[in-house]
């Protein structure tokens, strides 16, 4: 077993040790937190594909910033667990046939890819990956890059259009009016004559 | 290399292992001795900014004080408030203290010297900073403390409010530099200081040490610790070891940033007129291309951390967010489309 | 609109900040204010209101009639005192304590002394290392007067002119 292998194992193993966390911890906060240590590990097992670009991807963009407003959420939430947990046993049957359904899928995906025995196509030879996905994205797929983006962009311009409401009751500054006083406007300097004693 | 030979066929595969960290510490342990004398020069600089003297009775001109602070620190009884989540309140400090160490894999001292040469070293240390944000939140989340949470939630809405602006500064310098390896950068830069990508990416590198301030919570954009009104944030709860892991990952941040804009706007180990090369004593030259500039440059950047932090008064909450959000990311965005458009045009030369 | 070009370029070139730290900048250089503290000392004023002491008559009588007054305008109620009359007919202290932890060193107590017998001297540089070392009794404060009263004296003379 070389070194690599090796570390693909134990990478494996932590990432399945994690993922099992996830769902079985009762604290959300933690939940999180193993949910971390599993991009991390998935990360690494990429790293080990020699997909770096994608690897440093995955902890930019989930771990370092998607997790850290999930977790912004979760902690501020006050979660009361016994209401949550009272109609557990209620939802097994649904989440039996949603679990079969999903192993179906992905068993069906893999065996019909055969992709258990396939190496990564971009990896090993290439130096840079990164420039491999560059091109694949900006080149060969540029219309569907850019309208995914586009969707992207219109729905968080959506969700914030619904989210938003301007509250009469509050008060508040703008900074941009403030920034812009010049001490012209505010302070005037006025020359009092010194009064003569008599 | 010939020398090390022996040992290397006695420690067999375990060698590389063995290598690497030798390698690791070799880089760790002046980074943290350069820390305790950054946490001296502040306190220095400021004090002589403030028209005192700082201090001066710890050693020689004080230049023990460090030490001192260190074994202080060290002596000190770790509080663990009641209610506190023990794990989270002792992995925190380590969570925000391994991204700040490992990020110094990808940084190039010289044009050999760097432990790793990934391509992607970029993203690789945009990536890691954007994982120390964990630290802060879950030691504010941990210690039971409303001004530890209030604290680590600022601190948290900052650090990633001030990413986008760091990464799009970052991404004007892949644009002129054509790659995302450090080195590769810096070797973009040669030709001395008109080469230096600071002066095409003038805007980018303001833009890149205000933003380095504020990741690294640092004046006046301290608001995740303003003493103030929030007591001292995230950390209010930690005492001795942890606190000093806590204030260790701060400057270490603090020290990086300086060598990221070093690398990547003051042409990292270039020396800034090329002629400096060919002044050579006895078969090399002391003032050519090497660690001192590194080291010189870096130097510089932190005295303008420590200068701003004399300077400035802290930002109110708000401030921050807008010059966050609708300054820097606006002008960060303008520029990179210049750039994009000018390395069309017939100035292109400019920017490469 | 002048003006606004201006404040617009200001802004954008970051005049205001880098002015300010130009000012920093020059005060890194300035001569610093810094004393050191036990090698070098502040002058000090004659009517310096340190550490507390009685004092006696060059015959070596102490001064005190046991008169109250400093215990009663004492604002922080930190004087004790116990008087009795002596086997001379003199009406002297039994008891004459300070309790330096309450005094607030407003030197209310040498203001109201009759006799100059209570003063407060220019001594700072004392420190209790348990509780209760800050108590000052009878005895204490004769020996602080004993060991300054040269300087206790001066201080009085040249502050006469003013009083």
């Amino acid at each position: 077993m070389s070194f690599q292998t090796a570390t693909f194992y134990v990478f494996s193993a932590i990432l399945i040790l994690a993922a099992l966390r996830v769902v079985t911890t009762r604290n959300p906060v933690h939940a999180a937190l193993w949910l971390v240590l599993c991009f991390f590990s998935a990360a690494a097992i990429w790293l080990l594909l020699h997909a770096e670009f994608l690897a440093i991807a995955l902890v930019l963009v989930y771990v370092g910033a998607v997790m850290v407003l999930f977790l912004f959420v979760v902690m501020m939430l006050d979660v009361n667990f016994d209401t949550l947990r009272k109609d557990f046993k209620s939802y097994i049957p649904v989440a039996t046939i949603v679990g079969i359904l999903v192993l179906i899928e992905m068993a069906l995906v893999v065996i019909g890819s055969g992709a258990g025995d396939a190496p990564a196509p971009a990896a090993g030879g290439s130096e840079s990956n990164t420039r491999e996905l560059g091109k694949l994205l900006y080149v060969d797929y540029v219309y569907p890059f850019e309208i995914a983006a586009v969707i992207l962009l219109v729905a968080i311009i959506a969700a914030i259009a619904l989210a938003q409401r301007r509250r009469r009751d509050s008060k508040y500054q703008d900074p941009g009016l403030q920034v812009k006083v010049r001490p012209a406007e505010r302070v005037r300097l006025v020359d009092v004559p010194v009064e003569n004693k008599e | 290399m010939d020398i090390l030979a022996p040992v290397q066929s006695f420690l067999g595969p375990a060698w590389l292992v063995v290598w690497t960290l030798v390698k690791i510490i070799v880089i760790a342990v002046p980074l943290i001795l350069a820390v305790a004398y950054l946490t001296f020069a502040e306190r220095k600089i400021i004090g002589y900014m403030q028209v005192r003297i700082g201090p001066n009775r710890v050693g020689p001109l004080g230049l023990l004080q460090p030490f001192a602070d260190v074994a202080k620190l060290l002596f000190k009884e770790i509080v663990v408030p009641s209610g506190a989540n023990r794990y989270l309140f002792f992995i925190a400090p380590l969570l925000s203290l391994g991204p700040a160490l490992a990020a110094w894999a990808v940084i190039p001292f010289t044009d050999t010297l760097v432990l790793s040469k990934i391509d992607a070293g970029l993203l690789y240390v945009l990536a890691l900073s954007s994982v120390g944000v964990y630290g802060i939140i879950l030691a504010g989340w941990a210690s039971n403390s409303k001004y530890a949470f209030l604290g680590a939630l600022r601190s948290a809405a900052q650090i990633v409010s001030y990413e986008i602006a760091m990464g799009f500064a970052l991404v004007g310098v892949l644009m002129v530099a054509n790659s995302l390896n450090l080195t590769t950068i810096v070797r973009g830069q040669e030709g001395g200081i008109l080469h230096w990508y600071f002066l095409p990416l003038l805007p980018l590198f303001i833009v890149y040490f205000v933003a380095g301030l504020a990741e690294t919570n640092r004046h006046p954009f301290d608001m995740a610790e303003g003493e103030s009104e929030i007591v001292a944030g995230f950390h209010v709860e930690y005492s001795g070891v942890a606190f000093a892991v806590f204030f260790l990952a701060e400057y270490m941040n603090m020290i990086l940033i300086a060598a990221m804009t070093a690398t990547m706007f003051l042409g990292g180990w270039l020396a800034p007129f090329p002629f400096l090369n060919d002044l050579t004593i006895a078969g090399f030259a002391p003032l050519g291309d090497g660690f001192v500039w590194l080291a010189a440059k870096m130097a510089f950047v932190l005295l303008c951390f420590l200068w701003v932090r004399a300077t400035f008064p802290r930002y109110r909450y708000d401030q921050i967010m807008r010059l966050g959000w609708k300054v820097f990311i606006p002008v960060t965005l303008v520029w990179i489309v210049l750039i994009g458009a000018m390395m069309q045009t017939r100035f292109a030369h400019l920017f490469h | 609109m002048f003006a606004r070009v201006k404040a617009l370029s200001d802004t954008w070139l970051l005049i205001e900040l880098l002015k300010g730290m130009v000012l920093t900048g020059r005060y890194f250089f300035a001569r610093k204010v810094t004393i050191q503290f036990p090698e070098e000392k502040t002058p000090q004023s004659p009517r310096f209101r340190g550490l507390h002491a009685l004092r006696r008559y060059p015959n070596g009588e102490e001064r005190c009639i046991a008169c109250k007054l400093c215990e009663a305008v004492c604002p922080a109620l930190a004087i004790t005192i116990e008087s009795e009359q002596r086997a001379d007919g003199t009406r002297r202290t039994t008891r004459y304590d300070i309790d330096l932890v309450k005094c607030i060193f407003c030197g209310f107590c040498e203001e109201s002394c009759p006799v100059d017998s209570i003063v407060e001297t220019r001594v700072l540089e004392y420190h209790g290392e348990k509780r209760g070392d800050l108590y000052y009794t009878k005895e204490m404060l004769l020996a602080v007067g004993d060991h300054h009263e040269a300087q206790i004296a001066a201080d009085r003379t040249a502050d006469a002119k003013y009083r």
